[in-house]
């Protein structure tokens, strides 16, 4: 009996959550559908953004996103896996004790505190550095970002390499195999699945990243137009809806543009979340196969 | 009686968390000969085996002292090319651990990172060793099949063709066939009394029948001491010392 009421209250918290997530696509939807029957398709994917004279161009949003997102998992994976591997293989127990709860509080870090960094800090001393008309760039979001998101790559990253079986290392240092090659050679590639994963959370992170990026990006949708716009003031999707949303009328063909936005980042996500998916179900079933 | 291919001179070990595990061993292997260590667990056979091949550097020793001679030579010596240490003494452990490739790259990839370029050369050495090893005849239509896709059996006997590779001198197995089959078992046995011809063997085996079986010479660790060491045939029969006899007639361990 009271078996019973337990399964059952585990139950509805299991499919409330399914159902939260499902109302919340559906409004979604509901929102942003509209703005397809109220912007003709080729207005819509057009290049300037410029509400108040009702052009709805979303790609500079699109292209805004795509750059800042990309430079900055750039400008993190080379750290953020280095540092894991740091953790993981080479610090000493002492070293290795300290850095990972670090680590992760870094990544507990409110966005907003990091973006006010940016914008004292970070800005100003890449205006000066590369000597750019404003320090409010994409790159400056890219950096920023990639704060943000390293945490995430380490501390998911560390894990993975901690799951490879020591005897994996026992068995190839007795092959004359040094702590280097082991490393490339035999840890990372049995953890390959484990660190896609954190590469692609840390993508996820960034992409989802508010407010840090509306802080130092300078808020300007243009355009991608070369590798020029990276120094340029640039505008994401995240941070469009987050700073239009507040003023724009309910029900205005504006309003639904931006939950369209929504479902267009909603999109990315869920396809970042199944390509990170497919590997970690990859992952266990090699480890299954390890075990057995 | 020959020579000795590794004489162990009152070798000390002890851990970074206090533990003795090895207390003024002295012990002479003998070429091509199937040395076996045998004992109760937590007696040290791991810990020695471990340190024949330095992989003990990657444990938390505290201290060693005492001398292991490789054909004369201290092996402890910080001057050692660990690499090569190890390619001349393999390991086989007790459970296989086929590396994350494909049969043949667990062979191949030794070699490679031993220096070896010339395609043709390593092929032709990857074949040697797993035919050296029996598995050639029920893997050489599958060579780039993942190592892991084989039985336990056969992925012990990929274990050893990786070592068998790089012609070592002495091969040393930690409890080789814990997780095996009597069947593989016994084809395991067998094939180590072939290749004993060239190649010296240190084993600790996992239960006193496969010790008493397979023993040209065997050694008695217990708690961190080799408390006897004589030839298996004369071992295992009329032990010399007491605590030898009750561990051989079942008594403890």
């Amino acid at each position: 009996m009271k078996d019973k009421l337990i399964t059952r209250i585990i139950q509805i918290a299991g499919f409330s959550s399914i159902l939260i997530v499902l109302l919340i696509f559906l409004f979604l939807l509901r929102e942003g559908l509209p703005a397809l029957s109220e912007v003709s398709f080729s207005d819509l994917f057009a290049t300037r953004w410029y509400p108040i004279e009702d052009l709805f161009g979303i790609l500079p949003l699109f292209s805004g996103s795509l750059l800042v997102t990309f430079f900055s998992i750039l400008i993190a994976i080379p750290f953020g896996v280095g540092t894991a591997i740091y953790i993981a293989e080479v610090a000493p127990r002492r070293v290795k004790e300290i850095l990972k709860p670090m680590i992760e509080l870094l990544a507990g870090i409110p966005s907003v505190v990091l973006g006010f960094i940016g914008i004292v800090f970070l800005s100003p001393a890449l205006r000066e550095w590369l000597n750019l008309p404003t320090g409010l760039t994409a790159f400056t979001g890219a950096l920023l970002l990639a704060l943000i998101s390293i945490p995430t790559i380490v501390s998911v990253g560390e894990d993975a390499l901690n799951a490879v079986p020591q005897s994996y290392r026992e068995a190839s240092y007795a092959l004359g195999i040094t702590r280097w090659q082991t490393i490339w050679r035999v840890t990372l590639p049995a953890a390959r699945s484990g660190m896609i994963t954190a590469v692609m959370l840390g993508i996820s992170r960034t992409l989802g990243e508010t407010m840090a990026v509306m802080m130092v990006t300078g808020n300007a949708p243009t355009m991608f137009k070369g590798i020029v716009s990276l120094f340029k003031p640039t505008r994401t999707m995240t941070a469009t809806i987050a700073s239009e949303m507040g003023e724009v009328a309910s029900g205005s063909t504006h309003y639904h543009v931006l939950f369209f936005i929504g479902i267009v980042l909603f999109l990315f996500s869920l396809i970042i979340n199944i390509v990170s998916n497919h590997f970690s179900e990859k992952n266990r079933k090699d480890k299954e196969q390890v075990v057995s | 009686m020959n020579e000795a291919k590794i004489a162990i001179r009152n070798y000390c070990l002890r851990y970074s968390d206090g533990v003795q595990a090895l207390k003024n061993v002295d012990l002479d292997i003998h070429p091509n000969a199937i040395n076996v260590l045998f004992g109760p667990a937590g007696g040290g056979k791991s810990s020695l085996l471990r340190s024949i091949n330095r992989l003990i550097d990657m444990a938390d020793a505290e201290e060693t002292s005492g001398e292991i001679l490789f054909n004369g030579k201290n092996i402890l010596d910080k001057e050692t090319d660990v690499s090569w240490l190890r390619r001349k003494i393999g390991m086989v452990f007790s459970r296989p651990i086929p590396l994350p490739k494909s049969i043949f790259e667990n062979v191949a990839f030794g070699l490679e990172v031993a220096g070896e370029k010339d395609k043709d050369a390593i092929r032709a050495t990857v074949e040697r060793a797993l035919r050296q090893a029996y598995l050639w005849e029920e893997v050489y239509d599958r060579l780039d099949d993942p190592g892991n896709s084989l039985s336990g059996g056969q992925q012990q006997r990929l274990c050893l063709a990786r070592i068998l590779a790089f012609e070592p001198q002495v091969i040393m197995l930690d409890e080789p066939t814990s997780a095996l089959d009597p069947v593989i078992t016994a084809r395991i046995e067998s094939l180590l009394q072939e290749i004993k011809k060239d190649i010296t063997i240190i084993i600790a085996p996992h239960n006193m029948s496969q010790s008493a079986r397979i023993a040209d010479y065997a050694s008695f660790f217990l708690q961190g001491e080799l408390v006897e060491f004589g030839e298996g045939s004369k071992l295992f029969v009329n032990p010399q010392d007491q605590r030898t006899q009750d561990y051989v007639e079942g008594r403890f361990g």
